[in-house]
């Protein structure tokens, strides 16, 4: 039944309203794959018992004529999110055992559209980094390599485990979270589509805290299709998430019209980075091309600020993680470590904290601390937010020239390999967020769309990005670069 | 040039509650140096009449009835904890 795995979210809502195939059969098929996939070390935490209940549940209730949207439609979660009653550790040491009485919105709102939860999925530990290797799970794989070389690759991060599984056909779609380009640059390193919605399309609440005013959960899937249609299902006003929009819900898969004509598509100049390579270039003039040959207008842009996003995302990520990460203190959750004699609270949380958080969260913390702490305030903090103001200007005036979406490289680089960058100084590793980090600090939905493979045979993804609350708009364009390119090449099984 | 010096660093990690040794110190402070060398950039930005972003999407907080929605779940709360007893946290002695 290996085929089953293939399918595409819409394929299988398709065959599973024909009645060519039930979901316990489609999931059935998956958790056979994610047994078979050990050495991608994606599913941090299989659910076989309960995805095989959600299955039967969604075929009775398509049975009873009540069959929404993602009804019976397996998908992995990525740890970040809290699940009722399932380990939720963010692959974090320091929630080591975390059990949550209570399911995040998000994933709430994906049970309630019928689909089927087949695991957890690694991710960087807290959603901090770009290669999942900072998790506590230790390193996810990319399912992809270079042709004739084994060296296995980063499927990138923090949505890594959500990324390998969707492209390595484990199942059709995944949940991610994207702060700094958590979603877009591991779709991108994949050859999957990632989403990141506006700032307020998803509800927060039960997903793990990083950096409170950049966060925002989005569907991970193999095609733009399917990211219409899990969007739909993720997104929704909630009472609970006081940042969370009141504002209707479209059908996003309905404005999938693939007509682009007429729409202006701005290519900024500051995105032409210096070392970046060729191949990149290329395949960004290209998508551009396509673009063009489907009926829209590409025009030149100017995004000044762009090159002060990275430094004044590294003052304000940290900075909001240093107060959400406070909260783990060995009290009321996960890990307290075993204290010495005549050791008080201080030191239960000083060596709690330094056990329980690994190196990268650590100094992420300090760094954020450094910066908030008094006389640092105004000079990091405030200016950071000062510029991060100039940087949503940037984008407010490209758009009220009439652009209607921007079309970037997604990363500066394909996947790289696993321990590449160990020995890298930290700034180096944020620099895989360059193109994607100017959207959170702009609050703006983007999406990556699979475009190329590059000369080693690795998938290479192109970014858009849109107005405020238009996903739908940004779907369509990203629906019409999708169909040009005909991205079509998927990972070789060697696992 | 370093930003942060040992002293630093220990002061840092003592505020963020983070326990660490002190032959660690040193390279702790050169990443932090590094990392906020890299921020000094964002003294380039001219950022005069500039007001500091609080909210990325204009929207106004919304309000709520001040009224209990949930509660009278002590268990459930607790069902996490390393240490609970008697329906309490427990913590090591804080006051001496």
């Amino acid at each position: 039944m290996s085929e089953l795995t293939d399918l595409t979210i819409a394929e299988a809502r398709d065959a599973l309203a024909r009645g060519d195939v039930t979901s316990a059969e489609l999931t059935e098929a998956s958790l056979g794959a994610i047994e078979g996939a050990g050495a991608l070390n994606v599913f941090i935490r299989p659910t076989p018992e309960r995805a095989m209940e959600q299955a039967r549940a969604a075929d009775a209730r398509r049975a009873a004529g009540d069959a929404p949207a993602m009804c019976g439609i397996p998908v992995g979660v990525k740890d970040l999110f809290c699940t009722r009653g399932v380990e939720s550790q963010a692959a974090s040491f320091i929630l080591d055992g975390f059990r949550p009485e209570y399911e995040s919105t998000v994933t709430q709102n994906l049970w309630d559209a019928g689909a089927v939860m087949l695991g957890k999925l690694n991710m960087d530990e807290f959603a901090m980094g770009s290669s999942n290797e900072t998790s506590t799970y230790g390193d996810a794989v990319n399912p992809w390599r270079r042709t004739g070389d084994n060296t296995p690759l980063t499927p990138g991060g923090s949505s890594g485990g959500s990324a390998a599984a969707v492209a390595a056909r484990l199942c059709a779609g995944a949940t991610g979270t994207d702060t700094g380009g958590s979603i877009r640059q591991p779709a991108a390193f994949t050859g999957t589509v990632g989403l990141k919605p506006t700032y307020g399309r998803c509800s927060r609440w039960g997903i793990v805290a990083f950096a409170s005013s950049l966060d925002q959960a989005g569907p991970m899937t193999r095609s733009v299709r399917d990211a219409a249609i899990m969007l739909g299902a993720m997104a929704g006003h909630d009472s609970k998430d006081s940042t969370s929009a009141d504002i209707p819900v479209p059908d996003f898969e309905a404005m999938l019209t693939g007509d682009i004509r007429g729409k202006k598509i701005g290519v900024p100049r500051e995105y032409r980075m210096e070392g970046m390579p060729a191949e990149i270039e290329t395949l960004w003039h290209k998508g551009a091309e396509m673009l063009r040959d489907a009926g829209a207008e590409i025009v030149d842009i100017s995004l000044p600020h762009t090159k002060y996003a990275l430094p004044a995302y590294y003052v304000i990520a940290p900075a909001e993680a240093s107060s959400n990460l406070a909260r783990y203190d060995g009290v009321r959750y996960g890990h307290r470590a075993t204290l010495a004699q005549g050791d008080g609270i201080t030191e239960m949380y000083e060596k709690t904290r330094a056990e329980g958080f690994g190196k990268e969260v650590q100094r992420r913390v300090m760094i954020g601390t450094y910066v908030l702490s008094a006389g640092f305030y105004d000079a990091y903090y405030n200016k950071a937010r000062k510029v991060r103001t100039l940087i949503k200007r940037d984008f407010e005036q490209a758009f009220a020239a009439g652009v209607d979406a921007i079309l970037t490289p997604a990363t500066p680089s394909p996947a790289f390999a696993l321990g590449e960058m160990s020995e890298a100084d930290p700034v180096q590793m944020y620099l895989n967020d360059v193109f994607t980090v100017p959207t959170n600090l702009a609050g703006l939905p983007g999406i990556s769309v699979p475009a190329g493979l590059d000369s080693g045979g690795l998938p290479l993804g192109l970014q858009l990005i849109g107005h405020p609350w238009e996903e739908g708009d940004l779907l369509n364009t990203a629906h019409a670069l999708e169909s040009a390119a005909g991205f079509v090449s998927k990972p070789e099984k060697w696992w | 040039m370093s930003r942060i010096d040992t002293e630093t660093a220990r002061r840092v990690a003592k505020l963020a509650r983070i326990a660490v040794p002190d032959d660690d110190l040193p390279a702790l402070a050169g990443e932090l140096s590094g990392i906020l060398d890299f921020m000094e950039q964002l003294g380039e930005v001219d950022v005069t009449g500039v007001a500091p972003m609080t909210s990325v999407t204009p929207m106004r907080l919304k309000r709520r009835e001040d009224v209990v929605t949930e509660g009278e779940m002590a268990g459930r709360i607790l069902s996490n904890a390393p240490d609970a007893r008697e329906g309490f946290f427990a913590v090591p002695k804080v006051v001496e």
